[in-house]
């Protein structure tokens, strides 16, 4: 799956590099007219949005999916069915949007989408609604592939290996994936507010009806700019294991780069006004967004300082992935000194949109995230083919690129100081920009013949015989892996004691080989593995890991279909498709936790697992936590909205308005507070073991919260506010839906946990269900008293 | 008293929580300063009049990361065998998470005085 999901993301990388050559060929010469303006907006819209959202996300998500399973001596990530829901989802979302070019309906509204040039249906037609449903089914894509890849490096690690022993592509990823949970979200909810005022006229972004455009630049940005260090930091993680092994040493400063990952983690969303200092915000906000993005340089240059002392310190052995990784440090340095450049706000101001800004994110992006990814290719290539690409092509291809990164993107700098604005179709020869626009252009033709090297290095792979065995040396654990492939994964599961456990540990490749260490068989013919704690993987369980199967590919298309049926506004079919969605859902996880037909089983070593955990020790429970942790942020996304609109009318709600009073707000959240209570009650009574009790409370918890659908929506439906008058019914309501939806869901939740119990695939010592439903609740809980609270009584209307 | 208190500090417990506790609180601090300035601008259209709420503000932010950085210090420092220390011991997993998260202590600090800067220098809306 990990190789498909790969495979794509490179053939869409490929197809949005067809589409900037298209624009430099465009540019080559003033005046020219390969491509109509209208051509020309779709080309660099979805240039910009398949490189991000189909390439560099996808990418970092697929390799992970190759490696980590390998990296940590697992047989597979937890929920490998999940990773293939979310493999379909990205392809046929990948696949809609990047076939509206074909119809001349792609998306022109610039990669960030800014209404109110996209949400008005007459200035921009259904690229707008392709971008936003087709983008928002592969966001839910990338969500799901956070959940996978946390569980998989918080509980999947081989025993032993506690946390100051991860390799460090592991920590990176741990930390990029909690970005997303972060990141992610505040987007979906931008999206879920541009598809209402689109398709349903809802207010929320025309300043004419209470709207302001800035709320979407916000909440874009909240996304956009993490969304950099997301794509960012797991092509560097992939230096952090090449460059020890081609320094024949561990890596110098192992906690400065936890720092440096976990340090820009957390300033990369102090950084996303930056991209708006030229909208009129007080100098004051701004210069808090400067400070940040200048504090960013700190953990980023330390991370590299770290990398340079180890292969200063160690044995150098200059292959064809350092090569690829030291040459992309050069071009990424390059794109972090004009950062810095761009982070002044008087400088952005001078620099604001214009080519400037296109050479300092290409630069980084180039240095930050292609080159790097090539370096991976080079260095990987043998473990999952067993054969080394070719030096000689290799090389060749690393100048060309190197090359011609440099020669298109360095004369944009100065096309960009000389005023030349970025996401015009054409120039007047008078600007005499000619020259260094040609130059760009020569260099894009020399960067695509450098691909066009690896590609065929690629295509001869299959005709060279397979190499040995972990080729380059390397010490960490993915390079156990045989040059046959092996369907079950790793011999037996290793015991930990150093970082680099294949230079460090005595006769470490043949005592995995003989079955020396954990689960070396499996006698049910199940596939399984170890699930360990999180701090020091001391081993608690053996879990059963799906198999392949249909049902995610089904859930997948349908899911889409609701997206897609909805772009056309077909609504009932959409409907239909999102109960097919809910019902493949369902078939789906009934066949999880499934009751063992032994409650323990020996792993070796005089070791015994049980095989059924529940709560917060498993995978299930902590899936739940962290896909709860995402759609609260995405709830944070629309509660920041009301408060926006808050700080931008003097008034609000606005003269005139009634909002939806504070009796049926509170009814809702007394009834959403008893449905919680039920929950927590029938889990306490199921552990006790008066399972009817707990069936009865659950019963009564679903009726509870769909009451409460009623009553959470009779507070704005009864007063007549009117979405589509003003930006205060718009939110208010798309509140109280968020909220209903949930309670909704947790009904669902409830009524599944009761048919569980119902059917014996629940009891009281085998409770996962119920426990991961609780909670549900617990989130939903909160929802609804920030909800119902913040409608009720904020600020200070009846 | 300094050696009990070491005693104390080395027994807390460290977890993959504790090490967000610096770059946390760096991140309330800059919300904080955001919408204390922000929300003055917009609602008041002049900017905010109480200046000690954001210096008390950023006076605590600043004593809980010293604070977390010094536990972390204390505790990066447990004596016993001789550095480097990167085994696969509990007493390294310690040692290794407390010194991250002194790192990150001393990057908060320097994240919240560059959020603070700001403040010294412009006192207006424009």
């Amino acid at each position: 799956m990990g190789v498909w999901y790969t495979l794509t993301a490179f053939c869409f990388m490929l197809f949005a590099g067809v589409l900037a050559l298209i624009m430099r060929t465009q540019l080559a010469v003033p005046d020219n007219d390969l491509v109509s303006a209208s051509t020309y907006n779709q080309l660099f819209t979805l240039h910009g949005s398949a490189m991000m959202f189909l390439f560099a996300v996808p990418m970092f998500e697929a390799v992970s999916i190759v490696i980590l399973p390998q990296l940590l001596g697992a047989r597979d990530l937890p929920f490998p069915r999940l990773s293939a829901f979310g493999y379909w989802s990205f392809l046929l979302g990948g696949v809609f949007v990047l076939g509206s070019i074909f119809f001349n309906v792609a998306p022109d509204g610039g990669w960030f989408m800014y209404p109110p040039l996209t949400t008005r249906t007459d200035l921009s037609g259904l690229g707008a609604d392709i971008w936003m449903l087709g983008l928002s089914f592969i966001e839910v894509s990338s969500v799901a592939a956070a959940v996978e890849l946390i569980v998989g490096v918080l509980k999947c690690r081989p025993p032993g290996m506690r946390l100051n022993l991860m390799p460090l592509y592991a920590w990176y990823i741990l930390v990029v994936a909690v970005m997303i949970l972060f990141a992610f979200p505040p987007l979906i909810a931008g999206d879920l507010l541009f598809e209402m005022e689109r398709l349903l006229g809802w207010s929320f972004f025309y300043a004419s009806r209470g709207g302001d455009p800035l709320l979407w630049q916000h909440l874009f940005w909240i996304f956009g700019h993490p969304e950099g260090y997301i794509i960012f930091l797991p092509s560097i993680a992939l230096f952090a294991m090449l460059i020890p092994t081609f320094s024949q040493r561990h890596l110098l400063g192992y906690p400065y780069i936890v720092l440096a990952a976990v340090g820009t983690a957390f300033l990369s969303f102090g950084l996303w006004v930056h991209h708006m200092f030229a909208t009129g915000l007080p100098k004051i906000s701004l210069a808090f967004f400067s400070a940040a993005s200048q504090a960013v340089v700190i953990p980023t240059g330390v991370q590299i300082f770290a990398f340079i002392a180890t292969l200063a310190a160690g044995r150098v052995i200059f292959s064809t992935p350092l090569l690829f990784a030291t040459g992309s440090l050069a071009i990424f340095v390059i794109g972090g000194l004009t950062g810095v450049m761009v982070a002044i706000v008087p400088f952005d101001w001078q620099a604001h949109d214009t080519y400037f800004v296109v050479a300092h994110l290409h630069y980084v992006l180039m240095g930050g995230t292609l080159m790097p990814l090539f370096a991976g290719l080079y260095y990987y290539w043998p473990l999952v083919t067993g054969k080394k690409l070719s030096d000689r092509l290799g090389r060749t291809a690393f100048w060309v690129l190197f090359a011609g990164a440099n020669l298109t993107f360095f004369p944009m700098h100065l096309s960009g100081l000389m005023g030349m604005p970025r996401r015009v179709f054409t120039y007047p020869a008078e600007l005499g920009l000619g020259g260094l626009n040609l130059a760009s252009t020569i260099g894009a033709y020399l960067f695509a013949a450098g691909v066009l090297i690896v590609c065929i290095d690629l295509a001869l792979s299959p005709t060279r015989p397979k190499g040995r065995r972990n080729p380059w040396n390397a010490g960490t654990l993915e390079w156990l892996a045989m040059p046959e492939s092996e369907h079950w994964g790793i011999r037996s599961i290793p015991l930990i004691e150093t970082r680099y456990p294949i230079w460090d540990q005595p006769d470490f490749m043949r005592k995995v080989d003989e079955g020396r260490f954990f689960l070396p068989d499996a006698e049910e013919g199940r596939r399984e593995t170890i699930i360990t704690t999180v701090l020091d993987a001391r081993p608690v369980a053996v879990v059963r890991l799906g198999t392949p199967s249909f049902l995610p590919m089904f859930a997948a298309f349908a899911l889409g279909g609701v997206f897609i049926l909805t772009t056309y506004h077909l609504y009932w079919p959409a409907l239909a498709s999102g109960a097919l969605t809910l019902a493949l859902v369902l078939r789906w996880l009934w066949t999880t936790a499934e009751i063992p037909e032994k409650p323990c089983k020996p792993i070796g070593h005089g070791i015994e697992l049980p095989l059924y955990i529940s709560g917060t020790q498993a995978p299930g429970w902590w899936a739940m936590f962290i896909t709860m942790m995402a759609d609260a942020t995405a709830f944070s996304g629309l509660v920041f909205g009301y408060y926006f609109f808050w700080t931008v009318h003097e008034a609000f709600p606005p003269p005139g308005m009634t909002g939806p009073g504070s009796h049926w707000p509170m009814a809702a959240l007394a009834l959403t507070a008893a449905s919680w209570a039920a929950t927590v009650g029938a889990r306490a009574a199921n552990r006790r073991g008066l399972v009817t009790t707990a069936r009865l409370l659950l019963s009564g918890g679903a009726l509870s919260a769909i009451v409460s659908i009623g009553a959470g929506l009779a507070g704005p439906w009864l007063s007549g506010l009117d979405p589509a008058v003003h930006s205060y019914g718009a939110i208010v309501w798309v509140i109280a839906c968020w909220t209903t939806a949930h309670a909704a869901v947790g009904a669902i939740g409830q009524l599944y946990a009761l048919a569980r119990s119902l059917a014996g695939r629940a009891t009281p010592t085998h409770d996962a269900d119920i426990r991961n439903v609780t909670l549900y609740q617990h989130f939903l809980l909160f929802t609804a008293l920030v909800t119902w609270l913040t409608l009720g009584f904020f600020p200070g209307v009846a | 008293m300094i050696d009990g208190l070491h005693q104390r500090i080395r027994a807390l417990h460290v977890t993959l929580w504790t090490l967000i506790v610096p770059p946390a609180t760096w991140a309330s601090h800059f919300l904080f300063s955001y919408l204390w300035a922000a929300v003055h601008c917009a609602k008041t259209g002049h900017f905010a009049d109480e200046p000690a709420v954001f210096w008390t503000g950023t006076g605590l932010a600043a004593i809980v990361i010293v604070a977390s950085g010094w536990i972390a210090l204390v505790q990066a420092r447990k004596p016993g065998d001789h550095p480097p220390h990167n085994e696969g011991t509990e007493i390294d997993r310690l040692r290794f998470l407390a010194y991250a998260t002194l790192l990150l202590a001393g990057l908060s600090v320097v994240g919240v005085a560059f959020t603070a800067l700001p403040v010294l220098f412009i006192d207006n809306c424009r």
